[in-house]
């Protein structure tokens, strides 16, 4: 990971630095990332944290993240993460859950179920 | 040298509500330094640049402390800062009396007669 490309500025800070070309393109959200944003709103309003702790676990994710994940996968893990640090679940029943998700079917249609 | 924005001060009170904060609309500022490996709220291109304040917005939690799950408490008076763009990219300003706005906390700014 690294974090200090440029001395004093972490790699998510990266206003004046060259962007290259931008893209315009724009997609319509899929579903799964309308709720994600969905979760962050109740997340917060409910008080497990605020919109800082989405972004300090998105910058601490570091660059490859940024790289490799897209927008909102990455706030799905950074929105787990802080519900695991505010103590609203914890890993085990995380990962028990996921697999009794697992098991509705390979995908996202299928896995959603009667959208419990 | 420094090229100042001019700033008017909006005919209007902060929106949110503030104790008032160390510096005025008009005055000049300059952003810290500061670098640290944690969430910090300012961004690297404004660090070490003196601008104007525009407004004054409200007092908000600190959100380097808010970061963290800490109460964010005492809240902090968030500033509008007017940059030129002369200021912040030097000889690389296309259009150098261009502004840039940003809102950034009072722990970030101090005098420009500070050493």
């Amino acid at each position: 990971m690294s974090d200090t490309k440029k001395t004093g500025h972490r790699w998510h800070d990266m206003g004046g630095t060259d962007a290259g070309e931008i893209a315009h393109d724009q997609h319509a959200y899929a579903l799964w990332e309308k709720r994600v944003d969905a979760l962050l709103r109740l997340s917060t309003v409910k008080g497990y944290f605020t919109v800082d702790g989405l972004r300090r676990v998105l910058e601490d994710m570091g660059e490859d993240a940024f790289e490799t994940m897209s927008y909102y996968e990455r706030w799905i893990a950074s929105i787990t993460q802080n519900m695991v640090e505010a103590g609203a679940f914890t890993i085990e029943e995380l990962n028990a859950r996921m697999a009794e998700v697992e098991t509705r079917g390979p995908t996202y249609g299928e896995a959603q179920g009667s959208g419990e | 040298m420094t090229l100042l924005a001019q700033v008017a001060s909006p005919p209007f009170a902060p929106p949110y509500p503030t104790r008032g904060g160390r510096f005025a609309p008009g005055d000049t500022v300059r952003v810290k330094r500061g670098d640290a490996p944690g969430h910090m709220r300012t961004p690297g291109y404004l660090r070490g640049r003196t601008g104007r304040v525009e407004r004054i917005c409200g007092d908000f939690g600190n959100p380097e402390e808010l970061a963290y799950r800490r109460d964010g408490l005492p809240a902090c008076t968030l500033y509008r800062v007017r940059f030129t763009m002369a200021e912040i990219w030097g000889d690389r300003a296309e259009q150098p009396a261009d502004t840039l706005d940003a809102e950034i906390f009072e722990h970030w700014l101090e005098a420009t007669d500070a050493p």
